[in-house]
This record gives C-alpha cells, sequence and structure tokens, in this order.
C-alpha cells in the first residue's frame, strides 16, 4: 500500500447506501467484503439474500461511508468482480426506502414489564415470544428507528438483540429488470 | 455435437487445447495426477517442468508478455498452489492474463485438512481477477472457457481454477466453448463518446505544452495499440514518456520519447510531466513508482486518462476528462479525429515547449563517467544494448537497481520484448520469465538481466533451462550488495547497511559448470565487450558474472516523498532529510 500523502479531500464523509445483484455462488460475498477490508473502506451494515432462484442471482444491500472519490472507487472496484453484475448507489440515484428487521430479547421482570409492552405498542413492534421473565419483539422500519428502541429496552432491563442490516430499494416504479436481462 | 464420456481430466486438456493452449508451465503432485496422465496422451500441447511453482506463473507470464496470448500453469495441491500465489499476485498487478489449473483433495475430502490440502480459493481470492472451486463436473468445461475470456477480456490478469481430484476422475461430456466469443460483458461495454474524443483532440491541438505518457496498457491492447499511439505521438509531435511497464510501446529511436519517467525516470521526462499543460495518459495507473508526492503532482495541468479499468480512472489522481475503454480502439478514434481537426486548424507550436525540454536534456541526467578498470553496471547495459540492438532480442530483468538500469540504458524499439516486474516487484522474477520468453521464441535472443541477489531467488530454474536446452543468457550485474535495499539505507537510513550485504556468493562460473553449461566472468571493463560477444556467440545457455562498481548507485531519483521537480541526480544532491512522510514510503 503507498502512503503517498493524497491531496487533501476537504470534502466531508457522507453514507451511502449501495444495492448489487451478484451470482449466488460460493466465494462472491467473501470477494466483496475481502474487498472492503483490503482496500481499507467501511462497511457500516450489510444484508445479502437470494432474489433469484431462476438465475440463481442475489442481492447485496450495503452502507459504507467516504467522500465522492472513495465511492466512486468502491463502485468501481466492486464491478470489476466478475460475479458482481450490477452496482446501483440508492443514494445519488434518488428517494429509496431503507429497511431494517431487529428481533430484541428483553429480561424484565414487575412494573417494567408494562412499560416495556407500552414501548412495544408505541413502536408497533409485534411480540413473538413471551414469558413470566422475558419477551422477544420484533420490529421493522429505518435503522434510527430501530436504535430507538434497543436504546429504551435496554434500559429496562438484559437485552440480547438481532439485527438483519438495511436491506433498500428505490422508490417510484423503474426496475432493475432490463439490466438483469442483460446478463 | 455431443462429444463421448470421456474424464474430467481429459476434458480440461481438451478444453485447453481449444482455447489455443500450445504450452503449459507446470510441476506434478497428487492432486493432479489424472491430469498429468491426461497430458502424457496429448500431442497437441507441450508441458515444461518447472523446478518451483513460482518459477511456472513468471514462465507462464513471459511467454504471455512476449506473445500477447494467455500463459497457462498446471500445479498440485496444497504447496503447489500456496508456491504459485507469488506469481499469481505478480500477474495480477501488471495485468498479464494466466490462467492457473491447480489440484485439490477429492470434494468429499475438502474441509477435512487432508493431506495437501489447503484453502485454495480462499487464499487466491485476493491475488487473481476471479477463481473457481469445481464442485460440478458438467460445469468444468464451460469453466475452463470462461476462465480464458475472463484471463484476456478486459483489463487481464490471472484467473484460478481449482480441480478436486474425484472431478477429474469422473466422466463428462465434453462440451465445446460457445463459437460467438462472449466475452464478459462488462469488459467489452465501451461506448466511445464521440464528443468527448472531439474535445480531447481539441485540447491536444490547442495545448502548448501537451505530454504523452503512456503504460502497459498500450502493450495489452496489442501492437496495434503501439503503433496508434506513435502515430498519434508524431503528428502532435509532442513529447512522449513512457512507464517501466510501457518501455516498447513508442520506439526509443523517436525522436519524441524522452525516456522513461518516475522514480528513476529521466530529468526531462519528469520535469516535463511536472510543467505540462495537458497530460495524456494511456494505458497507465498513475502508480507511485511514477507520480512522487501526489499533492505536487503535474499541477498546472489538464489531465487525460485513457484506461480500460473504469477504477483506475480517479483512483489516486483526479483526471479533467477519462475514457474508458481499451487502448486501441480509443487511440484509434483519437488519432483520427486528430488528424481530421488538425486539417482544419493549425497546431500550436510547440518551439518552445521542445527548446525548454532540450534544456533539460542537456542536463543529460543518465550521465556516467566510466573511469579505471572496474565496469560501471550503467556501461554494461550500455555495450550490452549496444551489442545487442540488431537481434530479436527480449530482455527480462528481475528486481533492484539492475532492473532501473536496464530501463534507464536498453533501448526497446518494439512492444513485447521487454518482461519486469513492475507493480508487485518480484525478485526472482527474470529467471523463470525468460524461461517462458524463450520457449515461445526459439529462435531469438533471450536475456535475463540480473543482480547476483536476485538471481539466487529462483536459480533453481537453471536445471530447467538445461532440460529444455533454452539458450537464455543470464545476465548477472553482481555487485555483491542488493543494490537498491543499499541504496536506500546509504540515503535513508545513515549508510547502516544492515542485512544487504550478499554474503557466501557461490562461484557463478563453476555453478554453470555444474549444470553443463558456460560460465563467463568479467571484472575489467577492457574485456567487457568482448565477454559479451561471447555470451551471444556461445551456443546454449550462458551465465555471464559482470562484476561491477560495488557501490554504484541509481540516478537519477525521486527522493521518497518528493515531487518530480525535486529529483536528484547525484548523491550529491541528496543534501535534504528526507521527511518523516517520506521515510514511510516504500
Amino acid at each position: 500500500m503507498s502512503v503517498y500523502q493524497k491531496n487533501e479531500v476537504k470534502e466531508v464523509e457522507t453514507s451511502r447506501t449501495l444495492s448489487l445483484v451478484v451470482d449466488n455462488q460460493p466465494g462472491t460475498l467473501a470477494r466483496v467484503i475481502g474487498l472492503f477490508s483490503g482496500r481499507g473502506y467501511n462497511i457500516e451494515s450489510l444484508n445479502v439474500t437470494e432474489i433469484d432462484k431462476i438465475r440463481n442471482l442475489s442481492r447485496i444491500s450495503l452502507v459504507t461511508r467516504g467522500n465522492s472519490m472513495t465511492i466512486e472507487q468502491i463502485k468501481s472496484q466492486l464491478l470489476r468482480i466478475v460475479p458482481v453484475h450490477i452496482v446501483r448507489d440508492l443514494t445519488l440515484e434518488g428517494p429509496f426506502i431503507k429497511s431494517e428487521l431487529a428481533l430484541v430479547k428483553l429480561v424484565v421482570k414487575g412494573a417494567n414489564r408494562v412499560e416495556a409492552l407500552r414501548i412495544a405498542e408505541t413502536f408497533r413492534a409485534r411480540t413473538l415470544d413471551v414469558t413470566l421473565y422475558s419477551f422477544v419483539f420484533e420490529l421493522t422500519g429505518k435503522p434510527s428507528k430501530l436504535d430507538a428502541f434497543i436504546d429504551l429496552m435496554r434500559s429496562l432491563g438484559d437485552t440480547e438483540i438481532s439485527r438483519t442490516g438495511v436491506s433498500a430499494i428505490s422508490r417510484g416504479h423503474k426496475t432493475e429488470t432490463k439490466l438483469l436481462d442483460q446478463i | 455435437m455431443k462429444a463421448k464420456n470421456i474424464s474430467g481430466a481429459e476434458a480440461v486438456i481438451n478444453a485447453l487445447v481449444e482455447n489455443g493452449v500450445e504450452v503449459i508451465f507446470g510441476y506434478p503432485g497428487g492432486a493432479v495426477l489424472p491430469l498429468y496422465d491426461a497430458l502424457f496422451e496429448n500431442k497437441k500441447i507441450k508441458h515444461i517442468l518447472v523446478r518451483h511453482e513460482q518459477a511456472a506463473v513468471h514462465a507462464a507470464e513471459g511467454y504471455a508478455r512476449s506473445t500477447g496470448k494467455v500463459g497457462c500453469v498446471l500445479v498440485t495441491s496444497g504447496p503447489g498452489a500456496t508456491n504459485a500465489i507469488t506469481g499469481l499476485t505478480d500477474a495480477l498487478m501488471d495485468s498479464i492474463p494466466i490462467v492457473c489449473l491447480s489440484g485439490q483433495v477429492p470434494t468429499h475430502l475438502i474441509g477435512t485438512d487432508a493431506f495437501q490440502e489447503a484453502d485454495t480459493t480462499g487464499i487466491s481470492r485476493p491475488c487473481t481477477k476471479h477463481n473457481y472451486l469445481v464442485k460440478d463436473a458438467n460445469k468444468l468445461c464451460e469453466i475452463i472457457h470462461k476462465s480464458f475470456d475472463i484471463a484476456s477480456s478486459g483489463r487481464p490478469g490471472p484467473v484460478l481454477v481449482d480441480l478436486p481430484k474425484d472431478i477429474q476422475l469422473s466422466n463428462v461430456e465434453y462440451i465445446n466453448k460457445i463459437t460467438k466469443i462472449e466475452k464478459h460483458h462488462k469488459d467489452n461495454f465501451f461506448n466511445i463518446d464521440k464528443d468527448l474524443i472531439n474535445k480531447i483532440a481539441t485540447l491536444l491541438l490547442q495545448a502548448e505544452r501537451p505530454i504523452i505518457y503512456g503504460g502497459g496498457g498500450v502493450i495489452n491492447s496489442g501492437p496495434e495499440a503501439s503503433k496508434l499511439l506513435t502515430e498519434l505521438v508524431n503528428i502532435l509531435d509532442c513529447p512522449v514518456t513512457l512507464t517501466l511497464m510501457g518501455l516498447g510501446c513508442v520506439p526509443n529511436t523517436n525522436k519524441n520519447f524522452l525516456g522513461m519517467l518516475g522514480m528513476h525516470g529521466t530529468y526531462e521526462a519528469n520535469l516535463a510531466m511536472h510543467n505540462c499543460d495537458v497530460m495524456l495518459n494511456v494505458g497507465a495507473r498513475f502508480d507511485d513508482r511514477v507520480t512522487g508526492r501526489l499533492n505536487a503532482f503535474a499541477p498546472n495541468s489538464k489531465k487525460i486518462h485513457i484506461d480500460v479499468d473504469k477504477s483506475s480512472i480517479n483512483k489516486v489522481v483526479s483526471v479533467d476528462y477519462g475514457i474508458i475503454g481499451d487502448c486501441k480502439i480509443v487511440l484509434s478514434a483519437l488519432v483520427q479525429e486528430v488528424k481530421n481537426l488538425h486539417n482544419q486548424n493549425k497546431i500550436k507550436s510547440k518551439t518552445k515547449w521542445w527548446s525548454q525540454i532540450n534544456e533539460w536534456k542537456e542536463k543529460d541526467s543518465l550521465g556516467f563517467k566510466q573511469v579505471g578498470k572496474n565496469i560501471k553496471p550503467q556501461q554494461a547495459i550500455k555495450s550490452l544494448y549496444e551489442k545487442t540492438k540488431n537481434f530479436d532480442t527480449y530482455i527480462t530483468t528481475e528486481v533492484g537497481q539492475h532492473q532501473m538500469w536496464a530501463a534507464q540504458y536498453f533501448g526497446f524499439s518494439k512492444p513485447n520484448h521487454w518482461m519486469t516486474s513492475g507493480g508487485l516487484g518480484t525478485m526472482g522474477y527474470g529467471l523463470p520469465s525468460s524461461v517462458g520468453v524463450q520457449i515461445a521464441h526459439p529462435k531469438s535472443l533471450v536475456i535475463d538481466i540480473s543482480g547476483e541477489a536476485s538471481f539466487l531467488m529462483n536459480m533453481q530454474e537453471l536445471s530447467t533451462i538445461v532440460q529444455y536446452k533454452l539458450p537464455v543468457k543470464i545476465f548477472i550485474l553482481n555487485n555483491e550488495w542488493m543494490g537498491m535495499v543499499r541504496q536506500w539505507q546509504e540515503l535513508n537510513h545513515g549508510s547502516r547497511y544492515s542485512e544487504s550485504y550478499t554474503a557466501s556468493l557461490p562461484d557463478f562460473v563453476k555453478l554453470a559448470e555444474s549444470f553443463g553449461i558456460t560460465g563467463l566472468r568479467v571484472d575489467n571493463i577492457k574485456n567487457l565487450e568482448t565477454t559479451i560477444d561471447d555470451m551471444i556467440n556461445i551456443e546454449g545457455p550462458v551465465i555471464a558474472d559482470i562484476r561491477v562498481e560495488k557501490e554504484e548507485n541509481c540516478f537519477p531519483m525521486i527522493p521518497s516523498g518528493a515531487a518530480h521537480n525535486e529529483m536528484i541526480l547525484s548523491s550529491d544532491d541528496n543534501n535534504k532529510d528526507t521527511s518523516n512522510q517520506g521515510l514511510a514510503l516504500v
């Protein structure tokens, strides 16, 4: 790695949400992640699942951070990976939806149980599991909403958290169908 | 057409033949025995047995770089594959098309820490353009075909295919390559923007102080690209400089050629880069060896960058215009446009620019004084060039001072005649690489310009050279030091020569004789030329031990952390202490 001083870029770093379509095959995710670790980029959130069984494709929703030159580099480097077919910068493209799911286990007794349920209701969380000593809540929405909910739950008792990471899609009627057909 | 069922190993070999493989460099082992068995029967592929898997990849690189074809490698599982890793990384850094087949333990043993098992696809992932582990024999043929397309398309690079032994032994139906060459769509999807070409052509024609800077991408694009670049230089009558990887794409004899640029480039090339108003980068990647300190790199210029790889554009240097595309295609559009515009408009006079450049040339930054009986390494290369320039000469090098002297003092008039490890800087590259070059060009003169330390890193390949009767000439600039390390210790570390002396060297003449080849030694300038003559004229391989001035430094030089206009021409210039930031640089 060269450490020649780069031109000081005063530009602030921003969070960017990228949406990738990749071949669902062993090694693809490793290549994507290896690119980030090998070149010193950050991954703030990552979410991967198969989206097309026939064409064997997966979507990777990825949140990263950087100035515009770094983001351009990340996108170009991602496209160099052979099984990566589409790289979209949702933040740049326009309005988009970011959603995440959290499972929150709360161990709680006494009066706080009522408080927990009340908060859960306010957040429209679903209660998936109840015992005399605990709850498991399911909550979906923006990451910031999930953060707020989890903070409140933590103040009520011992918690265990499982989150999916951000899944994202653009607003409006445009789809990737044409791009997918070129693969 | 349905072919009869054959073994996976036979299918692999057939697929290699179908993809035009004539030579494969390899080393057998347990996990590739079925492949070797299939090769035993095959008359179309010549197998070259190397003596170390790293050398197999370097030999394939030499083969690929001197022919423009894909180099092919065959190694066994575990240590065979791990030994190949340095070579694969080298090929990745220098964008050389390689397909490396590695054996693997049978699929049911993968993950059990079986004998000679390694996670080859895991290890090689960051050092290949792509890799495959074949788990389904039905996909075998398709994967091999794809590997060749991926290796050679777009920005070329190494592809590894990991082949478990049970897959090699299974019955498969051979599937032909789809005749329509469906190259990787992302790599071939160029749209040459005519307006952009027009803008760039105008910019180049109106520039007062233009410079063209070409790199390995021009060579990779094929000989046609080199011709087009030379044509562009001639039409514009502008100065051109080349990177280490690009040497040969504009003939050294071209009057507009300023020599190599960068850390050990010529004064005129670097100063012209620093002071230009328009810079056209063709197939180079603004490597740190070339740019020097980035915040002082060509500060007042408009920069244009042509590269096949989108990620190279705006990676370290932001440019004003980037064109993604194969050099040959973009250059041909650009040359055409420049010609069109040239007829209509007057080209800006560059008399002032040339007189400035000629002033820089007068510094004679490559000048040296050959005095006394000791051989100056620069003189050795110069004499070698003079004696060999009328042959079809291919040069390979190792890495270090000798490599830079070769780049500075040897003249390259054609592309694909210069094989050196540029990006990774792999000592031990040159000897195995020369094996590949000589296999591809049996009648040509192939010289490995080497240093004694680099030579020791892969000298086992002498055995390969002897086995295949390859008349490779090994020209060792022997100064008993890891010269470049010593030079940096002298310049940056107060001449504290920590572990850079090459002690306990063999007697290279006797070493040559022990392999049954000729060894020559020279330590006096008056015998240098006759030794070079002997080396060329003696049939078969020769090791020439050229004892050179021991503490000669490689100049000119852009010191660590300095800019193009802060070059030093000799040790006496080195009066500024290297900055802390500079000291941290490699």
